[in-house]
């Protein structure tokens, strides 16, 4: 039997400023050292200031994970020595005197499984050490601190988890949340790492730390779990211990430091007073927090008639399921959902895509339309979408320069018709015996238009002309 | 002939009208603590540029500008406040060349008031002591009589205010900073309501119960320092609204009818008995003014000098923690260090006293030990909380002796820290309940000054001035004999 548990930690990157001070959170973009301030690079005198909308966007990750929230929340001194640490110690939360962390035990759903969450702190992030020179004697340590003071939410989970793939599971989902909520962009480089604790058997727990993507979680922890289990096979004691995560050697290695016996003397922080987050805040946060996956997912489906696979793959994504709120009317919304998600989801399937691509809402609309109304076919309106990722023409100047207008002229559409029958005297045959096989005469009829005929109307035409 | 015994108030009306050259005035300054910053030793650094400063004041009343309401006036800023481009050592090796690069509120607001920062006034190291002994720089002395201690911490601010090297000082209390040396060398030393004063660029010793406080030659210039420098800051979250109180208004008002609880477990055993009597004195003073004395007792009194200790080692032993000397600090290069071996060979340059308290601090909160120590002493901070908070629905103010001993001589106690210790018994109360408190000079026994202190309930920092005040108008002191 095999447990994992999570501990995430997501910057939450879409806020203006680091968590105690003016500086940038998003510190991506500056020269080492350019983006602190006497705050963040914890110069004698200074002290912090709490950033009220952090709180506000951590308490709305605990509300969206249906944890509980405290009526006041209270800010602690975790104590160590590491050259990150512009202070030498982190400010960060406990439950430990109490519920006092922004969000306490909740759930998230991973299809029927339940995975417990133990609570949710908000704190912030260290600095950056950057090791350069190839051999150990060589090796110089530099120190940036642009990241020291990033607002930090750390979710951490029961050890709920039995396989890697759940893992993957559960990350996506609340990578899926996050952005939803629009308080994280998870694929920036860094915004989310995690450490995990795996046992195999009821046997002793062990921490993996440093794990640097999500992609990477799911590999260390399958890692140590056909470590743990060969280990047990042979009868051989899993140590309780620390390892790191090997990012070259794709393994896990046990930790020489005494990491895990760290006194970390917490104790209240007195700079920051107690933040009151009364009903009327929660209230506030409530309505102003973005619809869930969830609630999208079946209002698509029991409005729109959308299907449910295609509901979940379009709710799930923050970025589509804007474009498709913008796109759709009442008529068009299955059509537009379709296009997201059979054509557009593959054409923009990296960020550099999304950001470089010239499609509107308004494109997608139309195009939807023109679909609806038999101005362009299902087929042909991927060559359209196509161009108009590119260029950023209209709808109608895209249809009419790539001369993707529909057949529907019947007396040009019966021309080729009667010629497909001329030609395929077997087909036609078989069509009399077993409607259904006039599918594949219709496909003759499309290939001969390039896609442009018109579906219905060359269904109808085949009939007429065969006589069925 | 320039007089440097002038007050605060009477300096700022003198200079504004003109009566007073701000250059001839800081020259006169200069020229003081010249001649007695040999025996006192109440400076660590000078400004070299305040005689420009005030060349530049002079001129900017002549040419009838708008001048600020602390113009041209010498003010000594305790070491461990950040003035921008200037040396803060907070009279520690570790410290030796930080030039801090920003301005703390306090600082910002008096350079608005176009004050002059004459000096930064030595103190004990990082601001742990009583005695100034600690200073890593030598021990301040006392002006009363230079084989004594000043007290301390803030024992720089209140040598140099009452031997006129400067006209008034600011200090941090975080238990009985301010008002120890107040006491110890006569002048006025007062701890606000916590939030009162922004902390904002003062070196954080035990953040969670020391302000700033301004030591003045008189009550009302206490209240005049305060009007320009309390309030709300955006940099200080734990600073609180004071409505912009003007602490001078009414000042004058007396203590006709108002309750005073005499604190009788801070007047129990080892108080030294001309400090008894001093105390007697001025309750009846008090009396004799309108006010309705009685005692009180606050039992977890004799627990609040080993709570103080507990929260105060505790929080410094994580605010010191920043001192590694890797970004700023004393001269140590890395080179061939591993990081902890690094810094635990940078941190020997603490002294011993900050050095034992980083120990203790390391200890009480620790797992296995918090429950006997700190979270106890948390306990304790609660209760006597709540004991003040009692005592103040029936009393106005409170009264003792702000220390319970006379000065002693340099060296009579530094080697034993327990002893020491048992001096904060009067002071730490005020700051681990956050109330305000002030120590008034009071008399002169044998060559040796004691001080009177006043606590009030939080916010009535204003009730607690105009007390001061009355108190103050009861007593003719000799001058300092320097
Ligand atoms: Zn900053």
């Amino acid at each position: 039997m095999t447990k994992i548990g999570l501990e995430i930690h997501c910057q939450l990157t879409n806020l203006q400023s680091k968590l105690f001070c003016s500086c940038k959170a998003n510190y991506r973009e500056f020269a080492p050292n350019e983006n602190i301030c006497p705050v963040c690079a914890g110069i004698p005198g200074s002290l912090p200031r709490l950033n009220q909308e952090a709180v506000k966007k951590a308490t709305m990750i605990a509300m969206a994970l249906n944890c509980s929230t405290p009526e006041k929340i209270a800010f602690f001194r975790k104590n160590y020595f590491y050259p990150d640490l512009p202070k030498n110690f982190q400010i960060t939360q406990l439950n430990i005197y109490g519920d006092t962390s922004v969000g306490g035990t909740g759930t998230i759903s991973i299809g029927d499984k339940k995975i417990r969450i133990t609570r949710i702190q908000l704190e912030e992030d260290p600095g950056r050490i950057i090791y350069e020179g190839s051999s150990s004697k060589n090796q110089i340590t530099l120190v940036d601190y642009n990241r020291a003071g990033t607002p930090l939410v750390e979710i951490v989970t029961e050890p709920d988890f039995e396989t890697p793939r759940e893992v993957r599971d559960f990350l996506n989902i609340l990578s899926d949340l996050l952005k939803n909520l629009g308080v994280a962009d998870p694929s920036l480089e860094g915004a989310m790492r995690a450490d995990a604790n795996v046992s195999v058997h009821g046997g002793n727990k062990v921490e993996i730390k440093n794990i640097g993507s999500f992609h990477d979680l799911e590999k260390a922890s399958h890692f140590e779990i056909t470590r743990q289990e060969s280990l047990h096979d042979r009868d051989i004691p899993i140590a309780q211990e620390t390892r790191h995560w090997d990012d070259r050697r794709k393994i896990t290695v046990s930790s020489r430091s005494k990491e895990e016996d760290l006194d970390y003397r917490y104790f209240l922080e007195g700079d920051i007073p107690w933040v009151k987050i009364n009903p009327e805040i929660r209230d506030e946060l409530k309505l102003k927090m973005p619809e869930s996956i969830n609630s999208k997912k079946e209002r698509y489906i029991s409005k729109y008639k959308i299907s449910a696979q295609v509901a979940d793959v379009l709710s799930s994504d923050k970025f589509y399921s804007d474009l498709f709120e913008a796109a759709h009317t009442e008529s068009n919304a299955k059509e537009v959902a379709n296009i997201i998600t059979t054509e557009l989801m593959g054409l923009e399937d990296t960020r550099e895509k999304r950001e470089t691509s010239k499609l509107t809402a308004v494109h997608l609309k139309e195009l939807a339309d023109a679909i609806q109304t038999g101005t362009v076919s299902r087929n042909s309106s991927k060559n359209a979408l196509h161009a108009i990722l590119k260029t950023g023409k209209s709808v109608s100047a895209v249809i009419s320069e790539l001369d993707l207008g529909n057949v529907s002229d019947e007396t040009e559409l019966l021309k080729i018709v009667e010629k497909i029958i001329a030609d395929e005297p077997q087909a036609v045959e078989q069509a009399k015996s077993n409607i259904q096989t006039i599918n594949y005469l219709v496909g003759k009829v499309m290939q001969a238009t390039k896609g442009k005929a018109d579906p219905t109307l060359t269904l109808n035409l085949l009939k007429k002309q065969i006589g069925i | 002939m320039t007089n440097l015994k002038i007050s605060a108030l009477e300096f700022v009306e003198e200079a504004k009208n003109g009566n007073i050259s701000v250059e001839d005035f800081i020259g006169k300054t200069l020229e003081r603590i010249d001649s007695v910053e040999d025996k006192l030793h109440a400076f660590l650094s000078i400004n070299d540029k305040a005689l420009d400063q005030a060349r530049e004041l002079d001129k900017k009343i002549k040419s009838g500008e708008d001048v600020g309401s602390c113009f041209g006036m010498p003010i000594s800023i305790k070491d461990n406040m950040c003035i921008k481009n200037s040396k803060t050592t907070c009279a520690s090796k570790m410290l030796e060349n930080f030039i801090a690069p920003y301005d703390a509120t306090v600082i910002s607001k008096l350079k608005k008031q176009d004050a002059i920062f004459i000096g930064k006034a030595n103190m004990d190291e990082f601001a742990m002591g009583l005695t100034t002994e600690f200073s890593a720089y030598g021990p301040s002395k006392n002006p009363w009589n230079t084989e004594y201690v000043p007290g301390g911490s803030s024992g720089g601010s209140a040598v140099s205010v009452s031997s006129f090297e400067c006209v008034a000082s600011l200090g941090s209390d975080t238990g009985g900073s301010v008002r120890n040396p107040a006491s110890f060398c006569s002048t006025v030393g007062y701890k606000p309501t916590y939030g009162l004063i922004s902390r904002y660029g003062i070196i954080s010793y035990a953040n969670s119960i020391e302000q700033v406080g301004p030591l003045t030659r008189t009550v009302k210039d206490t209240a005049f320092m305060l009007n320009l420098i309390a309030g709300i800051d955006p940099n200080d979250n734990t600073t609180v609204n004071n409505n912009n109180e003007d602490y001078l208004a009414n000042i004058d008002s007396g203590i006709e009818g108002k309750r005073i609880g005499i604190i009788t477990d801070m007047m129990g055993d080892g108080i030294d008995p001309e400090v008894l009597t001093a105390t007697k004195e001025a309750i009846s003073k008090l009396e004799g003014l309108g006010a309705i004395c009685e005692e009180i007792s606050l039992e977890m009194v004799k627990y609040s000098v080993a709570a103080y200790y507990t929260i105060t080692a505790t929080e410094a032993g994580s605010n010191l923690a920043r001192y590694d000397n890797l970004r700023y600090g004393y001269d140590f290069p890395v080179e061939g260090y591993e990081f902890n071996s690094y810094i635990s060979k940078a941190r020997r340059n603490f002294g011993p006293e900050v050095t034992r308290r980083m120990i203790i601090g390391g200890f009480v909160p620790s797992a296995g030990h918090a429950g006997k120590y700190f979270l106890k002493a948390m306990k304790v901070k609660t209760k006597l909380t709540k004991e003040i908070n009692e005592a103040f629905k029936k009393f106005d103010l409170l009264i003792a002796p702000t220390v319970p001993v006379l000065p002693f001589k340099i060296g009579e106690k530094i080697d034993d820290p327990v002893s020491l210790f048992l001096i904060d018994i009067n002071t730490v109360t005020a700051n681990l309940t956050g109330k305000p408190a002030i120590s008034i000079p009071f008399k002169i026994v044998n060559g040796l000054p004691i001080g009177i202190q006043l606590l009030a309930n939080s916010m009535n920092d204003k009730l607690l001035l105009q007390a001061a005040h009355a108190l103050e108008q009861t007593v003719t002191l000799p001058e300092v004999p320097i």
